[in-house]
């Protein structure tokens, strides 16, 4: 009786909880709760303090050849003094690796953001006008797609001149179909739910309801696109600089450095797993995050 | 009697698809004056959302378009309307409530983000005063605790919570004509009642007209004073409540309202009406009736009936009722 006296309107129940959840609070909840997508989490984070604060945790300068009793320390197998041992020009590998997660990260987030904006625009213009429009868009992403897509990057770099530089604007124009696809997709499905016919029943300009109503509704699966395809970047940055169209010399680029060491492989292979290493992990990292993200922001999954 | 709000004449709204143009809408006249309730009942597919889609400017064209008719608000022809007088109109003339509450509203915006971004696209008012009044429209509808939902998400609301911000956020800046497009079919009993209760009150309350579209006879019967029967995209009776509860005269109407159960009589089976709706354009010779009606007779066949003005003062398109 006690109890039931307390709550006086019974209209009113007590409240609950202090906040409503947003919708990120949620996913974040349920992020939190897989093993793998924090492990991935753990990953990402840790490359990029290592990547922040490079200059503070690299021993060495990036292209400082260091010496020994004799010459210069060249090919050295790691030991106390350089952990990961040091290359053919004596430089070492450890402080090339951490410097090499700026570029990696740096390439891969930009490339990225790059497809999404570019992807987004042409997707949205593409879904929700339809007709020709989304014909001439749709079969130009068909046409990209259609070639394996490192060709089509190591084209554009052709065309443009090897650097990182070009290498990131390759990447990114690679990747642009996906988002374009993916955009378009979840658009057409977006545009025919009722809170948009009650949008535009309540007198909203077409332009308010595609970046107020329809776009806010496809963030979540283009963050979940746009993380696993950092991981895809990444390899791609690393394939670019392996084949001499990305970073160019002495840059301590992932993939460049896997170039250099080549010829080492079987008397120095340090030279070539630790940087192999560096990429495997960053993208693994990428991949889980990814894929906890997912499961994080599926709608499907949510009750 | 003053001149009605919203004059609808002789509307045809086709679509056209591969098949061929489908007359959705074909040819139908009705009017509503203020502060009434009108009822437009037929079964699903008959055209009544099409009807309601058209007079908001909203039919999805492709493949949708108004071919014919004059959409008349105080005079005003809405087919001939541009699109900016259009987004005018909607929201702050005209509103419109959907069927679905659980679907209506945005999922990742806060419910008073919503509804005061409805009232600020009519209203040059900032930000406090709109907040204010989003609270007030809720507080109108009778939801509880109007200031926390606020800031609640969609997803945290009940269906009946959710019909009644959809009805806030098309009373929220005091149209002249709701139309309400089943607005009770996703909800289970109790809630449809409370939701009618509060339609009524909003109504008397505010004046506003109301255009309820419905199949459900129940519903009419208790908010509507006047009933608009369609049947394959055409308008097939059209009278005031008490007549048509009491002196069905299309066999089509009778068979509706015989269809509903009854709880006062014990009745071994409910009665249905045989077969189903044509598609709209597939009967192009007589009464889209004819071929499920128990009365019909040749002419019915070979002529289309046309609707005629009874001594009662209702309308009803059957040679049965041909003077």
């Amino acid at each position: 009786m006690a109890e039931l006296a307390r709550n006086e309107n019974p209209i009113e129940p007590r409240q609950q909880e202090e906040k409503p959840a947003s919708p990120w609070r949620d996913a974040w909840k349920s992020f939190r709760k897989n093993k793998m997508a924090l492990l991935g989490l753990g990953l990402v984070s840790f490359f990029v303090i290592m990547a922040v604060f490079a200059p503070i945790i690299a021993p060495e300068g990036t292209n400082e050849q260091k010496l020994s009793s004799d010459n210069y320390a060249k090919l050295e197998a790691p030991s106390s003094q350089y952990w990961f041992g040091t290359d053919d020009f004596g430089r070492d590998i450890l402080s090339r690796t951490i410097y090499g997660a700026r570029i990696s990260l740096t390439v891969g987030f930009f490339a990225v953001l790059g497809s999404i904006i570019v992807g987004s625009i042409l997707g949205i213009i593409a879904g929700y006008y339809g007709r020709w429009v989304d014909t001439i868009i749709s079969r130009i992403f068909d046409i990209m797609l259609a070639f394996p897509s490192i060709l089509l990057a190591i084209a554009i770099v052709a065309v443009l001149g090897p650097s990182l530089r070009n290498a990131l604007i390759a990447i990114a124009i690679i990747n642009v179909p996906n988002f374009g696809r993916l955009v378009r997709s979840k658009v057409l499905s977006i545009k025919e739910e009722e809170y948009i016919a009650a949008a535009k029943a309540v007198g909203m300009r077409d332009s308010r309801i595609l970046f107020h109503h329809i776009l806010p509704n496809s963030t979540a699966p283009i963050i979940v696109q746009g993380t696993l395809l950092i991981a895809t970047a990444i390899i791609e940055t690393a394939a670019l600089g392996f084949l001499g169209l990305g970073a160019q010399a002495p840059t301590p680029e992932w993939g460049t450095m896997l170039a250099d060491s080549r010829s080492y492989i079987t008397n120095a292979p340090w030279t070539m797993i630790f940087p192999g290493l560096a990429i495997m992990l960053t993208v693994l990292g990428f991949n889980l995050m990814g894929d906890g993200l997912r499961d994080a922001l599926d709608p499907k999954m949510k009750s | 009697m003053d001149a009605p709000v919203l004059d609808v004449k002789g509307l045809k709204t086709y679509f056209f698809t591969d098949d061929g143009e489908v007359p959705a809408v074909d040819n139908v006249d009705f009017h509503v004056k203020r502060g009434e309730v009108l009822g437009i009942v037929g079964e699903s597919g008959c055209g009544k959302s099409v009807t309601s889609l058209s007079v908001m400017g909203l039919v999805p064209s492709p493949p949708g378009k108004i071919v014919g008719g004059e959409i008349l608000y105080k005079g005003e022809d809405l087919t001939k309307a541009t699109d900016r007088r259009m987004r005018q109109i909607r929201g702050n003339d005209i509103a419109m409530i959907f069927q679905e509450p659980m679907t209506s509203l945005n999922p990742v915006y806060r419910i008073g983000n919503q509804l005061i971004e409805a009232i600020r696209l009519h209203n040059s008012w900032n930000k406090k005063k709109a907040w204010n009044r989003a609270v007030e429209i809720m507080k109108l509808v009778g939801l509880p605790r109007a200031e926390e939902l606020m800031d609640s998400y969609p997803h945290q609301l009940s269906g009946g919570m959710r019909q009644r911000v959809m009805i806030a956020m098309a009373m929220v800046c005091e149209p002249e004509v709701l139309i309400a497009d089943e607005p009770t079919t996703a909800l289970d009993v109790t809630i449809q009642a409370q939701i009618l209760d509060l339609m009524k009150r909003l109504n008397k309350e505010t004046d506003t007209s109301i255009i309820m579209i419905t199949h459900d006879l129940g519903v009419v019967a208790e908010i509507c004073e006047r009933i608009v029967v369609m049947y394959a995209g055409k308008v097939i009776e059209e009278s005031d409540v008490q007549t048509i509860f009491k002196k069905p005269k299309h066999p089509y109407t009778v068979g509706l309202i015989q269809s509903v159960p009854d709880m006062r009589q014990k009745k071994d089976r409910l009665y249905s009406i045989p077969g189903t709706v044509p598609k709209p354009g597939s009967i192009t010779q007589g009464c889209p009736f004819a071929p499920r009606c128990e009365h019909a007779f040749d002419r019915c066949i070979t002529d289309t009936p046309q609707l005629e003005e009874q001594e009662d003062g209702s309308r009803v398109r059957c040679w049965l009722h041909d003077r």
